[in-house]
């Protein structure tokens, strides 16, 4: 079964941490990568989040299928963004210094690459911070976490009980559909694609019985157990606040702080090389 | 003696229903007591655990009359809440009731509801872990642990409460026998040790049995039909009329034509005093006739030499060879996570083997895609929910061959004759839902007949069903094997199934194949059984107790003798609802 992006027991500081600071730390981190284009910020926070990365000792593996397709996106996003706005770069940073022709109407210029490199690294700021966030949070314990900074248990307890079930429902997948190929249902490239929309249904119906049946169950025995009696209620998986957790988040806040100051002290969020 | 359940003159009624599912009851169970109750689906044995647990009328809703007192209180004032700290539920459904990441947490779920401390929390669940000897899978996720383990951590889950019933809902039905053996021991420890009431609501008797119960409730059509001492009830004729599975033994005696009495103490085979029996049961024994049935030696599956992993080095089958031959009805056996689905899915061509080959009818079927095996070799899954797909019967049947092109009037007529052959020819225009579970079982089944296959696999055609469809489900499939010939393959962990249905039986254990022998000879060999996660078979400690040479024989002359005069078991004819 395909395990990807799925938190996986070790023993780092990062794992160590609690899943409220991690939390509060992906939170910031994103907010503050997404606000600033100034360069030398996303730099540091771009060197940061790698040593971060590294340190949670993820393996390629956990990961690599998605990082490929993030970075199939990123490059489909750097070409979109060149061809639909070739001169985005020039109207911002107030100059334009050409570099070749290409073709038509699209000159390639510093303002634009250099703009375009803000955004590359965006991007390679915010995708380690997630990875590391998804991977070294044990998932009843980021439902704790949610619970924590103010989010009804209601919703936190619904993400992990997704969690629980995906896997089954998986099994149930593959299990309806090869009984149904086996049934002549063809699911493959060689039906015309028509034909296999309608298969779909064929599986779907079959998919949404059982996960109903599923969830009847469900819902009984949770309640059996009495979920829904309190308006709260504790989480044996919830991590206490330590020393190291205050410590990560007064450094979080502080970087915070110092990276939007030095992104918007001239009131403007973008570092310009070219003025001057 | 405090009574902790008390029914008075209790009626129930569904509100979706006409008809009342529980009349009348009166049910009194002392503190401390552990009872049993069986009856026939639609009997109102799980409703009555419905009443107690507040299920009902919180989740199900009904009217209801006469009184019902759960340790002095009324559950319908209770609500489910309330009643969650006196009476915990252990559902059917081990899987679907474990609702945490992991074993620690699902055992904690209900002191989280209830607002628990952590050092609290991790002190009552590494107790209650140890009752239930599951303290070390803690960290483990649901999809790591078996069907036993997963029942443990439910017990577990509701122990945590310390309440103080405890309420089993078909404990057995999803278990392999050694396993379910080890449940009903656990539960016996649990109703010594900490003084528990227990209600264990089964309707595989004998299984149920391995550990003494103070009583039995036989429930039939919503009233107590009787409320005995397990030796009285045994001696008697009432689990026969409600259609309940008597013991084996119990049968065998029967056959043999001796009177059952209380003071032989049948509960237990290993203790019943056999003395007024031996010599009636060895005259049987002799007189019974008994022929091998003859075999066609026409192949028509062969498995040679067949390795399977899903990753490399981790072997899941392991040098599987065997021969099926045409018109036969063969069981695959071993204990749950063997290997036997696998090995399904490898003949259905779902995964390919690392090694080894299949022959149909001699040509290797390697080559071929799943829906070209899908036309010679059908695969019925476990559940209708897992197969059906169309709102009509009609449509549903007819499934297969409408998206092979066959022409409409062919496709008309193949159908009807499919519905005619599974008796479902006078609701062919029905829609599915208004069927019931056998029936929907019989829609998958000609669903896949239709496209007249050389071979039939069912996955656990009988789970969860109890004798009396059961009963159908097997006649029926024992019908179309006789009268065309059809061969069939079933995966199972039901022993009565592969004992009475099947000729032959391929167990496999570990990914080995450990044996390929007559199920009486499978079922009354003590190390096979062992390896398999079987149990041997109470017919086996009758005939070495009344001192009968040969066990395997008496077993085949059984079992022949129950195909041969149709007893113990209820023709399936028009007037049944299937």
């Amino acid at each position: 079964m395909a395990r990807i992006l799925t938190y996986e027991e070790k023993d780092t500081w990062i794992h160590r941490l609690s899943g409220v600071t991690k939390l509060v730390f992906f939170l910031l981190w994103t907010m503050t990568s997404m606000l600033s284009y100034d360069t030398r910020v996303l730099f540091a926070m771009m060197a940061a989040s790698l040593v971060i990365y590294k340190m949670s000792k993820t393996r390629w593996k956990q990961v690599g299928t998605v990082l490929k397709f993030i970075l199939f996106f990123l490059v489909v996003n750097l070409i979109a963004i060149f061809l639909f706005s070739p001169y985005e770069g020039v109207g911002i940073y107030g100059t334009r210094t050409d570099l070749f022709h290409l073709f038509g109407n699209y000159w390639v210029t510093r303002e634009q690459l250099f703009y375009e490199l803000n955004v590359l690294m965006k991007y390679v700021t915010i995708v380690p911070a997630v990875f590391m966030f998804v991977v070294t949070t044990n998932p009843s314990e980021f439902a704790a976490s949610l619970n924590r900074i103010g989010i009804s248990y209601n919703i936190g307890y619904a993400v992990a009980i997704a969690l629980r079930y995906i896997p089954d429902v998986q099994d149930d997948f593959s299990k309806i559909r090869n009984a149904q190929e086996a049934r002549g249902i063809e699911m493959t490239g060689k039906a015309p694609l028509l034909r296999r929309i309608k298969n779909t249904a064929a599986i779907i119906f079959p998919l949404i019985f059982t996960s109903m049946e599923r969830i009847d169950v469900v819902s009984n025995a949770m309640e059996l157990r009495g979920f829904g009696k309190h308006k709260k209620r504790t989480w044996y998986m919830g991590k206490k606040l330590e020393t190291a957790d205050y410590a990560t988040l007064i450094v979080t806040v502080a970087v915070t702080v110092l990276f939007l100051a030095v992104t918007f002290h001239d009131g403007n969020r973008f570092y310009n090389p070219f003025a001057g | 003696m405090t009574p902790i359940i008390e029914f008075k003159d209790y009626t129930f009624k569904y509100r979706a229903q006409k008809e009342p599912t529980l009349r009348n009851i009166n049910l009194t169970v002392n503190s401390g007591e552990k009872v049993l109750i069986v009856g026939p689906s639609g009997s109102g044995k799980s409703t009555i655990a419905h009443c107690i647990n507040g299920l009902v009328p919180f989740s199900f809703a009904g009217e209801s009359s006469g009184t019902l007192r759960v340790k002095g209180e009324d559950p319908a004032k209770l609500g489910i809440f309330g009643m969650s700290k006196i009476a915990g539920t252990v559902l059917q459904d081990t899987n679907g009731q474990f609702i945490g990441l992991t074993v620690a947490e699902d055992i904690a779920f209900a002191l989280e509801n209830d607002m628990v401390p952590q050092e609290e929390m991790f002190d009552r669940v590494g107790q209650v872990a140890e009752t239930v000897e599951v303290q070390t899978l803690l960290g483990h996720a649901p999809w790591e642990l078996s069907g036993g383990q997963k029942q443990r951590v439910s017990m577990a889950g509701v122990m945590v409460d310390d309440v103080e019933i405890l309420l089993f809902d078909e404990p057995l039905a999803n278990l392999d026998p050694a396993t379910g053996k080890r449940a009903i021991d656990l539960i016996d420890k649990i109703s010594k040790n900490k003084k528990t009431t227990i209600l264990i609501i089964e309707h595989r008797l004998e299984d149920a049995l391995y550990r003494d119960v103070d009583r039995i409730v036989v429930m039939g059509e919503g009233r107590i039909v009787a409320d005995e001492k397990p030796d009285v009830l045994l001696a008697g004729n009432v689990l026969k009329e409600q259609g309940i599975r008597e013991p084996l033994y119990v049968t065998a005696l029967k056959h043999a034509g001796c009177t059952v009495t209380a003071e032989s103490m049948p509960k237990h085979i290993e203790t019943m005093d056999l003395e007024p029996y031996k010599e009636p049961l060895n005259r049987w024994f002799r007189a019974v006739r008994f022929e091998k049935p003859k075999k066609t030696q026409d192949c028509v599956l062969s498995v040679k030499d067949l390795y399977f992993s899903y990753t490399e080095g981790n072997p899941v089958l392991q040098h599987i060879h065997f021969d099926i031959r045409k018109g036969e009805m063969v069981s695959i056996v071993g204990k749950n996570g063997a290997g036997k689905s696998t090995l399904a899915g490898i003949i259905c061509g779902f995964l390919k083997p690392t090694r080894g080959q299949i022959l149909l009818n001699g040509g290797d079927i390697s080559g071929l895609s799943i829906r070209e095996r899908g036309e010679k070799i059908g695969l019925v899954m476990q559940s209708p929910g897992q197969m059906i797909s169309k709102p009509m019967i009609y449509e549903e049947v007819a499934l297969g061959l409408a998206v092979r092109g066959v022409p409409e009037d062919e496709i008309r007529e193949r159908v009807y004759r499919t519905l005619k052959i599974c008796g479902l020819y006078p609701f062919r225009n029905w829609p599915i839902s208004a069927l019931s579970y056998g029936q929907k079982k019989r829609v998958t089944i000609a669903s896949i007949l239709v496209m007249d296959p050389e071979i039939l696999i069912l996955d656990e055609p009988t789970a969860g069903q109890d004798y009396r469809h059961y009963t159908e489900i097997m006649e029926f499939l024992k019908e179309i094997n006789e009268t065309y010939g059809i061969t069939i393959l079933m995966i199972t962990h039901d022993m009565h199934l592969m004992l009475e249905y099947t000729d032959r039986a391929v167990v496999i254990s570990d990914g080995h194949l450990l044996a390929d022998d007559t199920p009486a000879k499978v079922l009354t060999d003590g190390a096979i059984a062992d390896k398999a996660y079987l149990k041997k078979t109470s017919l086996y400690d009758l005939a070495v107790r009344c001192g009968i040479g040969s066990p395997s024989e008496f077993v085949e002359r059984f079992i022949h003798y129950e195909r041969e005069t149709g007893e113990g078991r209820m023709r399936h004819g028009e007037d049944t609802d299937l």
